[in-house]
């Protein structure tokens, strides 16, 4: 995507063949106290880019923290993650702080915005990080506003928003850097069913018309649904489902190997 | 938009406690400009006494007269280049509240001692001319409604006129004096020794202290003890000090004032301390998720301690900044109001910077851990706060 195309549209659903993320042999232990406390063993896990990736799993799976991983906000115990060919699991925390303004989109289960600001402020946020000029911010925010549904209500507090809406807001925020990858944790977890399915064709839209990679965390198999592939992680181990929300093909992926 | 639209949106998150922190933190500084006229005004005196005059008083205490003579003594000492007298008077201008310093003095030695003092040359001709003439400070003829010409009865309490009994003293108001030296007492009432001391009933002859000028002021000690063993041994001792030294003791009559206001300041500001750090620290910790939030989106960890260490810097510079205002804004209501009690009552230039510059430390300090504790926090375990 150019920057003159915040959502950008240059890959379609699934076009490319190169891989997005690229997880391999990835281990993550926790310390409860002086326990060890391992979440994920030798995992591994390729996206494609365009591709939009639902990841299911009970609570307590491990699906949070590879989503952290991948999304550059943890680091793993072992193994490698590269994303749009960076091996981030390198990056100091500062060059990682870099790399996640410009490469990731985050929409979390709460949209978050922060109350004394406008909507279009609030979207603004992360251009603070760059250096672009006042106008080409304004041009950002009001495209990804647009994207969004949201052009009439950049003026607005999160408090004059429905809930709806404020995630729309969020997810405004998450695309005015264009990043390639949008990591969602939960979009629709907070929200009615009606305003759930608006989000999701929402998200849908922006994977096929803006070649957005998606990866997203839900616990909820009607949202999976509009992903173009699910996994499912259990006891540290990550296996295919199908649509009808059985799991297809049970696997532990040796180091170096992808689902 | 900046990172300053960030800062502002976090103080405004919780307005109530915001409001309520800063308006600590206002009457706070508040409090640091009124205490810093006080202690100015008590020690003015000393601030803005000449090294080259000397005070030379009754070794026992001021109020004991000394003889007039000595002044020719005291001229004839090696070192000395002028000598005057001053006396307590301590008279009633219609109403006890209406206090104001009068005494009896030479004019052309007054004048001559004091060359900070502005009189007209024609004031001072009509003063030499008019036995019971009096000049008074701009100060006190404003507060009093006075104007050149006016007759001032003042009703004596110590010094009676010789067979008028309780009769008040009248004098003839000739002039107004001014001062080229910022807090300068403007409130004196000064008139002629010779009218005095021929009228008075008794004391003829004798003086309250003297003024001493001085040709090198780093012999002062060394002058000032030979003055003393002049007159030692005599029914007159004396005590002879700087001007300085004379106004800071008279200032300590009160107490050590710059131990009272400190300690006071201390105080204020080890409160404000707890109470803006407290406030720093909840933000913060209310804020868990949204500083995760901002780390996410890419702010670095010194960038986010930046942010929370200038909004703590915002919050008490610009409070402590206004509290400042405040005080100047007092200042100009009190200053007035006072000058009868306390001529040398103002916010100094040096207090209205150092109260600046105490309000960017102690946002600084309150903001230090707060901004640590932030920078420290692990995005992924502070998003979890979300």
């Amino acid at each position: 995507m150019s920057e003159a195309d915040p959502a950008g549209t240059a890959a379609g659903n699934g076009a490319a063949a190169e891989a997005m993320v690229d997880v391999r042999g990835v281990s993550r232990t926790f310390h409860r106290g002086r326990t060890p406390v391992p979440v994920l063993r030798d995992l591994s896990l390729r996206m494609e880019k365009g591709e939009f990736l639902a990841l299911m799993g009970p609570s307590g799976s491990g699906k949070s923290t590879l989503l952290n991983l991948i999304a550059g906000l943890d680091r793993p115990t072992g193994g490698e993650v590269i994303v749009g060919g960076s091996a981030i699991h390198r990056l100091s925390e500062r060059k990682l702080a870099g790399w996640r303004a410009r490469n990731v989109g985050f929409v979390f289960q709460f949209s978050n915005l922060l109350g004394a600001l406008s909507a279009e402020r609030n979207v603004a946020v992360p251009l603070l990080l760059t250096s672009f000029s006042a106008r080409e911010r304004r041009r950002r925010v009001d495209i990804a506003l647009e994207i969004v549904g949201l052009s009439a209500r950049g003026k607005h507090r999160p408090r004059e928003l429905s809930g709806g809406e404020q995630q729309r807001v969020g997810i405004a925020r998450a695309l005015v850097n264009d990043p390639a990858l949008l990591v969602c944790d939960e979009p629709t977890g907070d929200l009615d069913r009606t305003t759930s399915a608006e989000i999701l064709d929402l998200l849908v839209a922006l994977n096929r018309d803006h070649g957005k990679t998606i990866l997203m965390v839900t616990h909820d198999p009607v949202a999976a649904e509009r992903a173009s592939r699910t996994l499912h992680l259990e006891d540290g181990r990550l296996a295919e489902c199908g649509h009808d929300g059985t799991i297809e093909v049970p696997v532990h992926e040796p180091a170096g190997a992808a689902v | 938009m900046s990172s300053f639209t960030l800062i502002s949106a976090a103080l405004r998150r919780k307005k109530t406690r915001t409001f309520l922190t800063f308006s600590s933190v206002v009457f706070a500084f508040l409090i640091f400009g009124v205490l810093s006229m006080l202690q100015t005004a008590f020690s003015m005196g000393a601030e803005i006494a000449n090294e080259d005059r000397l005070v030379v008083r009754h070794r026992v205490s001021l109020f004991q007269l000394l003889p007039q003579s000595y002044e020719a003594d005291m001229e004839e000492i090696p070192g000395v280049v002028d000598a005057m007298h001053m006396t307590w008077f301590g008279g009633v201008y219609q109403d006890p509240s209406n206090f104001f310093m009068q005494s009896p003095v030479e004019p052309a030695e007054y004048l001559d001692m004091y060359p900070e003092i502005l009189v007209p040359e024609e004031a001072k001709l009509r003063w030499i001319e008019t036995r019971n003439g009096a000049i008074a400070g701009r100060a006190l003829v404003e507060r009093l409604g006075w104007e050149v010409g006016d007759r001032i009865p003042i009703q004596p309490t110590i010094w009676r006129q010789q067979g008028r009994g309780d009769d008040a003293w009248e004098f003839e108001l000739v002039g107004v004096y001014d001062a080229d030296v910022e807090g300068f007492d403007q409130t004196q009432f000064l008139f002629r020794y010779d009218f005095f001391d021929e009228a008075r009933s008794f004391g003829r002859g004798q003086v309250g202290w003297f003024m001493v000028r001085i040709a090198d002021p780093d012999r002062a000690p060394e002058i000032a003890a030979a003055i003393d063993d002049t007159f030692r041994n005599s029914a007159a001792e004396t005590k002879s000090e700087s001007e300085g030294a004379f106004a800071a003791g008279f200032a300590n009559q009160v107490g050590n004032l710059g131990l009272i206001v400190t300690s006071i300041l201390g105080a204020v500001f080890f409160t404000i301390l707890l109470v803006a750090g407290n406030t720093m620290a909840q933000s913060v910790r209310e804020r868990i998720g949204e500083i995760g939030l901002l780390k996410a989106l890419g702010f670095t960890s010194s960038r986010v301690q930046r942010l929370v260490l200038m909004e703590s810097v915002t919050l008490v510079t610009t409070a402590g900044f206004l509290g400042m205002v405040l005080a100047v804004g007092l200042e100009r209501v009190l200053r007035p109001a006072l000058a009868a009690y306390f001529p040398g009552l103002f916010l100094r230039p040096e207090d209205l910077l150092l109260g600046l510059g105490l309000a960017v430390v102690t946002g600084l300090v309150v903001g230090i851990f707060p901004a640590r504790r932030a920078m420290r926090l692990e995005t992924a375990l502070a998003l979890r706060r979300l």
